[in-house]
Order: structure tokens, then C-alpha cells, then sequence
């Protein structure tokens, strides 16, 4: 039992943050498992440079962990730390801009050399010169504590370091209290092998939990209860997981083989590393030799009458472009997964934006529409994925799923479907004749169209009788036929068109959060800012004043109220990571002058500054007569 | 016997339903869509298409069964005119999207048909992968030396100085040798032909189809209007007679009956009369030696005028293919576990190994 003194706290932002190779985004995600298994609700947001090692001690080589848990519901992974953990002067210097005064950071001494400190132009240790008053500091030699510790081991030096993140993982996982045995288990299956390095991060992790317990540098340790959440068996998971799983789930229910073309894309990849381990679910996953036969590739497989899919970040839409298109002109069912990160070209790979919305839209040659649809948080990209299955195989239409970095790579506790309650539903393939020629006899027409969803028959290579050629020239209606009459140009051109409008008569009403009835602000988002949306949101009523709230799952087609709530209020807000393309499409769509609020710095926004931007257009607002 | 028995005859198609034993035989007409043909008169096309029309039905396949893939260019119109299942895609992604097709399917016998333009320029990347993954698909690669449907530029098989609309002072490109750039990327399967061969066409076309993995099939085909008289040469009987050397599996490599290709002394190939030939250095063609070295030699006795020109199968070894790997360990992972997945392995997925319940 502990002697100290223990506090309970709602809510906590830790931010672990060192070197690439300090192995930070691993100490998170074991501190992530701990507090996900205590029933903490939580959110989390790693940062890491696109450089695979920057060199060692510099700025640009500095990675982190951002990690929110509360005993309430959680929505962001927080926007400012209340601790950082800093393993050496880069990683402090880096974020010591985002801790706010009183803030507790705890610094390995160790690294605090005259050499590194030249790095990143101290002069001198900020630990030392006074700078760092205004903070609770605890300067700890991490590496000797974690070399001590280990004097026994029969290893170099320098793998004996290697396992100071395990004592600061040790250490905050005491002064949280959080259980190590998760991360103790995790060590055996990683290091089961390799038992003297498994032994050494074992003691390390022990070392540091005891240091905390018997030094006098923490006086006080902390604790936060349990979340209210929904019932239910729950796991922590990622966006790109969770949309692996949407995917394996929705091939599964429909019936479907599914095959994912795919090239290596930052921050995409995981996908591809997920599902090419589910051979079990009879994936095929195919690493090919560059975007477009990647989309090739899924595109055939559809052909074929599999769910075709590939992965992808913003660059690599921008290479499949023609081959979309080509599945417009065949009508075939496509799901393009693009997991935006900061552009235009290779921008910033590594971090998130939501600046393809247009390019999914548009970023094709001639008339060619396609279904959008956004996932809001990382379980939320299981659901997404599942619509997206849903739109691709019902209309025989390409689908983009837009994640983006934030998603992908942050997690969330996720209350985990029943698979009885997902919906089973059978793929209808062509099997019969379906119409009547001139002479009277019974024909194949590949363009017939289903009168409700305008969707034409999925007949795939191996049924007899109904074989047809398609490709990217324009079709005749109904027989598909080459043809270049202008009229059916001009009608098929439309077809397409009011085949995916008609989606939204599938998709529900945009629902409105407004608890009091009254706001006249509202503030509407899409993908990944629903959290910081949903958090401002919750300040905003907090101090007393009203907002109504909504988000959108469907890019395109638009859910057919979205006109009338757009309307329904005197100023909508619509922020998003990009220069306000959402806003663009509303505005062009609807004629109403909504107010963009916009950021492009490779962050997701924090719910306080999104708070200050409705409270401002809340006060505006007043000043104006109704 | 699984699919990845090689060597068999059929093995290409092994695994792609046949017609039954009491089917109707199929013939030429069954293989002929409905649609106008409508190349230009006296397209070389026009000769393949009849050729695989007539040889089609030799396979003994479900026509539903067979799907032709192309990309865009004169020859990519050729799905349209088969009775098969077909696909006209885009410029130069024929080969992609094939490879995704009979990944999927096992039981589809499916070809592409590309030109010089779409498979070795716009769509060299994805050529050269396919022919290194060896999947199993029949590529017919139609090479007239010119870019026909935009209406005569020089492309990538052109010769060099080539005078075209978009190369008035000459192109300074230097041409591909697509047999040698097909043997480079190790293609298990690399042959020669021309389109007006009739049964030397057919010949390689039933040697492809019966080949398991990728097969390259180069196909000489005359524009007779952009670029007419590209073969003449080798198209007259008593020239083509000096000049083709014939690539028989298991025979010297001759130039007609007076010359054979024999090793020098610096192990070059050269043509030597073959009155006093040092028979121990005649080439004796193997077109199943493992190593491709001596086939990519003998790609290069392709000469631009036509001195000699290499017809034939150049390489043809048994390899294992990619698709079937690929479906070999699916299969494996889901006949270890007790046949497909339910939706309790789906559920055990889903919930992974870290779990709490709330409530």
C-alpha cells in the first residue's frame, strides 16, 4: 500500500515526448492499455516526424504522445498537456510552448548534457537557469536510475538505456495508478524470445513504479474513477484498424471476398499491414507496384465480383484519378480508402488535414460523381467502412471513406458490435436474362438499371450467357453498346449523376444536437473535428449560452435535410482543416452563407479555440436585430 | 493434382471449367460478338482477331469463362469483338487490372491485349511487374511501331530517326526490343509471331494458354495506314527465308536452310554458313533452360533492318505464380482453421486480446 497522499482528478492530459528512437509512441501506447483497462474513457494523439530517425537530440527528431483520460466522456485527446514527460532538452524545448503554468513536467536529467543542450541553443539547462519556475518540475536522471537499476543484468550500457522508457512508463504508471501487469504481458509477447531484454524492461518498468512509491520528489499520487459509459465489452482501437475491420466485417456480411490493391502510403499503411494478416477472413491483399495498379488491381478484383478496395493518402488519389473514373464509366462497386494528411504533393505526411474533400469530389476527368462519406472518430471508421460497403455494392458506384491522419493513427475505447446485430446482407450478382431485343428474344442488357436505385446489374465473369464487354467509352443506355450519340451521352451523363443523388434516400436526416431548442448558432463538421467540435460545444453550453451542433457522415450525397437545418439557423459555423471546402460545396448547394473557420497546421483543432470562435459569433450575433 | 502442378499440358488453364463431354464443340462463330468491326481495311488486326477466333475454341474452356482485358489503342478495341466476357480499360493499366481479375478468380482464363504505346510506354511499369510476379495471364502484345489511334507518332518500338508528325526532323528515342525487356523482368514466358502467320500465330498462342504464368506474346502487326510496310521484309516469302531466325525448342537456331547462330569466341552469338559449321558451337535452342541469358541473347540478334529478326518461343519455364501462391496461403489459413470464417471468428477478431466490459 502506498503511503502518500491520494487526490482525485477527473481528467488528465499526459504528453510523453523524446526522441523518435526513445521508443515514446510505445510507452504511450502501453500507458494507453493501462488506463483503458481501468475504465477510463480516453482519446489519443501521437505526433511523430516523418523522418524515420531525425538526428539524434534535435528538434526535428522529436516524438510524442498525447494521451487523454477522464472518468467522463472524452472527446479530444486534449489540448493542452497537464504533464509532459520530456526525455531530453529537444523534446522539452519542442513543447514546452503547449503546457500552461502550473503544469507538472518531468525531465530526464541525464540528457540535459552541454551537447545536447547546444542543440537546440540553450545556453543553459532551462532546469536550472529558473526558466521553468512558473512550472512543477521534477528533474529525475531517468538513465542512470534505469542503468542503476540494472547493474545486475549482463548487458552493454547501452541496452541497459534502452529501457528507460519502461521506468517512466514504471513511474507514471504509479503516479496514476495504473496496473502494470497489461504491459507486463505485452514485454513477455514481445521479448519472449530475447528473455535477458524481456527480464531488463521488466525491472526497468518495476524500478520505475517503486522509485515513484519510495522517492520523496511525489508526494502525492492520483486517481481517476472509472468512466459512464455505455455497457458493453470494450477495446481500445485506431482509425486505420477499425477500418480494416469495418471492411473485413462488410465483406463478411455481404458475402464477399475481399481484395485490397495497395502501394505503401504514409499514414495509410497500417491498413494494408492489418488486413494482409487476416488470410484467415479469406483477404487477399496484394502490395503492388505503384498507386494506379493498386486501384487496377481492386478494380479487376470487383470485376470479378469481389469488394475491391484500396488504401491511400492524398498523392495516391491523386495517381488513381483515371482508374476512378474508369469505375464510374463501369458502374463497378469500388471503395477508395484516402487517409488525408497535409498537402498539396508530399506536404506533411505524417500529420492530418482534411484537404481532399474536393479532390474526392471533383479530382477526375468529365462528369464523374462519386459517394463520400467521413468517419468522426476512430471506432466511428468500423461504422463508416460498413457504409461505405454498403453505398459501393447496393449503387455500383466508387466510394471514398475520408479518414485522415488524426484517425488513423489516435484511438479511442470502442464499444465492440455484436456481430448478430451488423447487417447480413446477401450481394444480388446477374444470373438471368433481363430484357427483350427488337427480333423478341431474351437478351442481357449490362446498362438495364434498377428502377429504384438506378444501380445496373453486377454480372461477373463465369456466368453463362450474360457475357458483355464494358470500359471507359461511353455506353449506350440500356444495352451498353459503344456509343458516341450525343443524346445518350447527354442522358447517361445524367443517369450517372442522379444515381448517386439518389443515394440520400438511403442515408438518414442530419441529426441536430440543440438540447435547448433555442440556439441560433450553428456549428456544422465533418470527419475527424468532431471531437474538438463536440468539446467546444460542451464549454460553450458550460457557460451558459446556447449552440446547436451537427455532423456529417455524408459528404456526398448530402442527407436530404441538410438544406432546411442549414436554413433553420441565423449563422452556421464550419470549421474545418482545410480553406473551407466543406463551406464551398454548402454554399454552391444550398446558397447559404455559412462561415468558414479554417487551420491547416497538421494539428487537430483544440475544443478552446473552437469554443472562443462560437462564444465571438454568438456575441455578433447579438448586436444584430432578428 | 492442385493448380501448382506445373509443367502439364493445359496447366495454364487447369482450374477454369471446361465444356462437358457432351457440350456442342465450339467453333470460330461462337467466338464473334455482335458488334461491327471496325478497324481500319487491311489492319493486321483484323488477322489476329480471326486467328484467336479460330484458336479460342481448341481450349476446350466455358466461353463464360474467358475474360479479355485491354487497355487503349487500336488493338485495345479487341474485347469487343469476342464473344467473351471483356473489358476495355485505360490507357496502359490493362495488365494491372487483369492481375487483380485472375488473383480473384481462379477459374477465369484471362488475356490482355495491348500495343506498343499502351503496354511499353504509358504501361511499361505495370508490364514489367506482371511479367516479374508471373500471373498467370496471356498478354498479347501487338507491335506495329507506331502510335496508330492518335493518328501516327513515333512510339517506343519505332527505329531510331524515325520520320513522324511528331518527329519531323526525326526521333532521337531509341526503341525497345520488347522480347529483350520482356526476358530482363524474367518473364517465364516470352515469344515472337506476326500477324499474318496464321499457324505460326496459333502455334504461340496455344503454347501461352497452355502455360502456366505470365506469357508475353509479341505480336508483329502492320498499321497500313500510319506505318505500312513496317514487316514488309519479313512478311515476302524468300526475304523473310535470309532473315528469320527460328527459335525451335530443342533444334539448332537457323536462317534458313544455309545459316546457323554459333557461339564465338568471346561467347557472342554470331550467323555462321552452315556448310562446315563448328556443330559444337551451333546454339542448340532451349527454350526451358532455367537461366534466361542465352534467350536474351538471342533477343538481341533483332536487328532494325531486319538483317535477322528472332521469331518464336524465346523462354518458356515453369515457375510458380504469383496468383496461385497468393491463393495458396489464403487457402492454407482457412482450411487450418476449420474451413471459412463465422461470424464467431469474426466477433473473436474484432474483440483482439484486450478487452473490459462496462456495466
Amino acid at each position: 500500500m502506498s503511503s502518500k497522499r491520494v487526490q482525485s482528478l477527473d481528467s488528465v492530459i499526459i504528453r510523453f515526448a523524446g526522441d523518435s528512437g526513445d521508443g515514446m509512441q510505445l510507452t504511450g501506447d502501453r500507458f494507453t492499455s493501462e488506463t483503458a483497462a481501468l475504465g477510463n474513457d480516453l482519446s489519443t494523439l501521437p505526433n511523430y516526424p516523418a523522418e524515420i530517425r531525425a538526428p539524434a537530440g534535435t528538434l526535428l527528431g522529436v516524438s510524442s504522445f498525447q494521451l487523454h483520460f477522464a472518468d467522463h466522456n472524452v472527446l479530444t485527446p486534449g489540448d493542452a498537456p497537464d504533464v509532459l514527460v520530456a526525455m531530453n532538452p529537444a523534446a522539452l524545448k519542442a513543447n514546452l510552448g503547449d503546457v500552461p503554468r502550473g503544469g507538472t513536467i518531468i525531465v530526464n536529467t541525464d540528457e540535459f548534457t552541454k551537447r545536447n543542450l547546444a542543440k537546440v541553443d540553450y545556453d543553459v539547462s532551462p532546469v536550472e537557469d529558473g526558466s521553468l519556475d512558473g512550472y512543477h518540475v521534477h528533474p529525475l536522471a531517468l538513465t542512470s536510475l534505469t542503468v542503476d537499476a540494472l547493474a545486475a543484468f549482463p548487458l552493454s550500457r547501452k541496452d541497459k538505456e534502452r529501457s528507460k522508457n519502461m521506468f517512466a512508463l514504471g513511474l507514471l504508471s504509479w503516479l496514476y495508478t495504473r496496473p502494470t501487469a497489461g504491459t507486463e504481458q505485452f514485454l513477455k509477447g514481445k521479448f519472449g524470445s530475447k528473455p535477458e531484454i524481456l527480464e531488463a524492461n521488466l525491472a526497468a518498468l518495476h524500478a520505475g513504479f517503486n522509485y515513484g512509491e519510495t522517492t520523496e520528489d511525489f508526494a502525492v499520487t492520483y486517481e481517476i474513477a472509472p468512466a459512464e459509459m455505455r455497457a458493453g465489452t470494450y477495446r481500445n482501437i485506431t482509425g486505420n484498424t477499425a477500418v480494416a475491420y469495418g471492411l473485413v466485417a462488410a465483406a463478411h456480411l455481404n458475402g464477399l471476398p475481399l481484395v485490397l490493391g495497395a502501394y505503401p502510403i504514409t499514414p495509410a499503411t497500417d491498413i494494408l499491414h492489418v488486413l494482409s494478416k487476416l488470410k484467415r477472413f479469406g483477404v487477399t491483399t496484394m502490395q503492388v507496384e505503384d498507386e494506379i495498379a493498386a486501384v487496377g488491381a481492386a478494380i479487376g478484383a470487383s470485376y470479378g465480383g469481389a469488394l475491391g478496395v484500396t488504401p491511400t493518402s492524398g498523392p495516391g488519389v491523386a495517381l488513381k484519378s483515371e482508374a476512378i473514373g474508369l469505375a464510374v464509366m463501369m458502374e463497378l462497386p469500388l471503395v477508395i480508402v484516402d487517409v488525408q494528411r497535409g498537402g498539396p504533393s508530399t506536404g506533411l505526411p505524417t500529420k492530418t488535414e482534411q484537404s481532399d474533400l474536393l479532390q474526392a469530389m471533383f479530382g477526375r476527368n468529365g462528369e464523374s460523381p462519386v459517394a463520400v462519406i467521413a468517419p468522426q472518430s476512430p471506432g466511428d471508421c468500423f461504422d463508416a467502412a460498413i457504409e461505405a460497403v454498403r453505398i459501393a455494392t447496393t449503387y455500383r458506384t466508387p466510394v471514398f471513406l475520408l479518414s485522415d491522419g488524426y484517425l488513423a493513427n489516435g484511438s479511442e475505447p470502442w464499444c465492440i458490435p455484436d456481430v448478430a446485430n451488423l447487417p447480413h446482407s446477401a450481394t444480388n450478382f446477374a444470373t438471368e436474362l433481363n430484357d427483350v431485343d427488337a427480333n423478341g428474344d431474351r437478351v442481357f442488357h449490362p446498362f438495364l438499371r434498377d428502377p429504384e436505385t438506378l444501380a445496373r446489374p453486377w454480372a461477373i465473369p463465369g456466368t453463362a450467357g450474360l457475357e458483355h464487354r464494358i470500359g471507359g467509352i461511353e455506353k449506350a443506355d440500356v444495352s451498353g453498346d459503344l456509343s458516341y450519340d450525343p443524346d445518350n451521352h447527354d442522358k447517361m451523363t445524367r443517369l450517372r449523376q442522379a444515381k448517386v443523388d439518389g443515394i440520400a434516400k438511403s442515408i438518414p436526416d442530419l441529426l441536430v444536437d440543440d438540447p435547448s431548442g433555442e440556439a441560433d448558432v450553428l456549428v456544422l463538421g465533418w470527419g475527424s473535428t468532431y471531437g474538438p467540435i463536440a468539446e467546444a460545444t460542451r464549454l460553450v453550453r458550460n457557460s451558459g449560452a446556447t449552440v446547436a451542433r451537427a455532423h456529417l457522415r455524408h459528404l456526398n450525397p448530402f442527407p436530404p435535410n441538410l438544406g432546411e437545418v442549414l436554413r433553420r439557423y441565423q449563422q452556421v459555423i464550419v470549421p474545418e482543416m482545410n480553406l473551407g471546402q466543406l463551406a464551398l460545396m454548402l454554399r454552391a448547394k444550398y446558397l447559404v452563407d455559412v462561415q468558414s473557420y479554417t487551420q491547416v497546421r497538421g494539428l487537430p483543432f483544440t475544443s478552446v479555440e473552437l469554443a472562443e470562435v462560437l462564444t465571438e459569433a454568438k456575441a455578433n450575433l447579438s448586436g444584430v436585430t432578428r | 493434382m492442385t493448380t501448382t502442378d506445373l509443367g502439364m499440358p493445359g496447366a495454364g488453364t487447369l482450374g477454369v471449367p471446361r465444356l462437358s463431354e457432351d457440350a456442342a464443340t465450339q467453333t470460330k462463330k461462337d467466338f464473334a460478338s455482335d458488334q461491327e468491326v471496325r478497324w481500319c481495311a487491311g489492319c493486321g488486326d483484323y488477322s489476329v482477331l480471326a486467328a484467336v477466333q479460330g484458336f479460342l475454341p481448341e481450349l476446350g474452356l466455358k466461353r463464360e469463362n474467358i475474360v479479355f482485358v485491354s487497355g487503349i489503342g487500336c488493338s485495345s478495341r479487341f474485347p469487343f469483338y469476342l464473344n467473351t466476357y471483356g473489358m476495355h480499360s485505360i490507357h496502359g493499366r490493362a495488365p494491372a487490372i487483369a492481375t487483380g481479375l485472375a488473383t480473384a478468380r481462379e477459374d477465369l482464363s484471362v488475356w490482355v491485349v495491348t500495343g506498343d504505346g499502351d503496354a511499353l510506354s504509358i504501361g511499361g511499369n505495370h508490364l514489367i511487374h506482371a511479367m516479374r510476379r508471373n500471373i498467370n495471364l496471356k498478354i498479347l502484345l501487338f507491335n506495329n511501331r507506331i502510335y496508330g489511334l492518335t493518328k501516327g507518332q513515333y512510339s517506343p518500338t519505332s527505329e531510331f530517326g524515325k520520320v513522324t508528325k511528331s518527329s519531323p526532323f526525326g526521333s532521337v528515342d531509341r526503341p525497345f526490343n520488347p522480347a529483350s525487356l520482356a526476358l530482363g523482368a524474367e518473364a517465364t514466358f516470352v515469344a515472337r509471331t506476326m500477324d499474318t502467320d496464321r499457324k505460326h500465330l496459333t502455334s504461340v498462342l496455344r503454347a501461352a494458354a497452355e502455360h502456366r504464368g505470365t506469357a508475353l506474346v509479341e505480336i508483329y502487326q502492320n498499321c497500313p495506314i500510319f506505318n505500312d510496310g513496317a514487316y514488309e521484309l519479313i512478311k515476302d516469302r524468300d526475304e523473310a527465308e535470309a532473315r528469320i531466325v527460328h527459335l525451335i525448342d530443342g533444334e539448332p537456331v537457323r536462317i534458313g536452310a544455309d545459316k546457323f547462330v554459333a557461339r564465338g569466341d568471346s561467347g557472342e552469338l554470331k550467323v555462321v554458313a552452315a556448310e562446315g559449321a563448328d556443330m559444337s558451337r551451333v546454339v542448340i535452342h532451349d527454350a526451358g533452360a532455367d537461366d534466361p541469358s542465352m534467350a536474351f541473347q538471342l533477343s538481341r540478334l533483332e536487328d532494325p533492318t531486319f538483317a535477322h529478326m528472332p521469331m518464336g518461343i524465346f523462354r518458356n519455364v515453369s515457375r510458380p505464380t504469383y496468383d496461385d501462391l497468393v491463393r495458396a496461403q489464403i487457402d492454407d489459413t482457412v482450411t487450418k482453421a476449420g474451413g471459412p470464417a463465422t461470424d464467431t471468428d469474426l466477433a473473436t477478431l474484432l474483440h483482439g486480446k484486450d478487452t473490459w466490459n462496462v456495466g
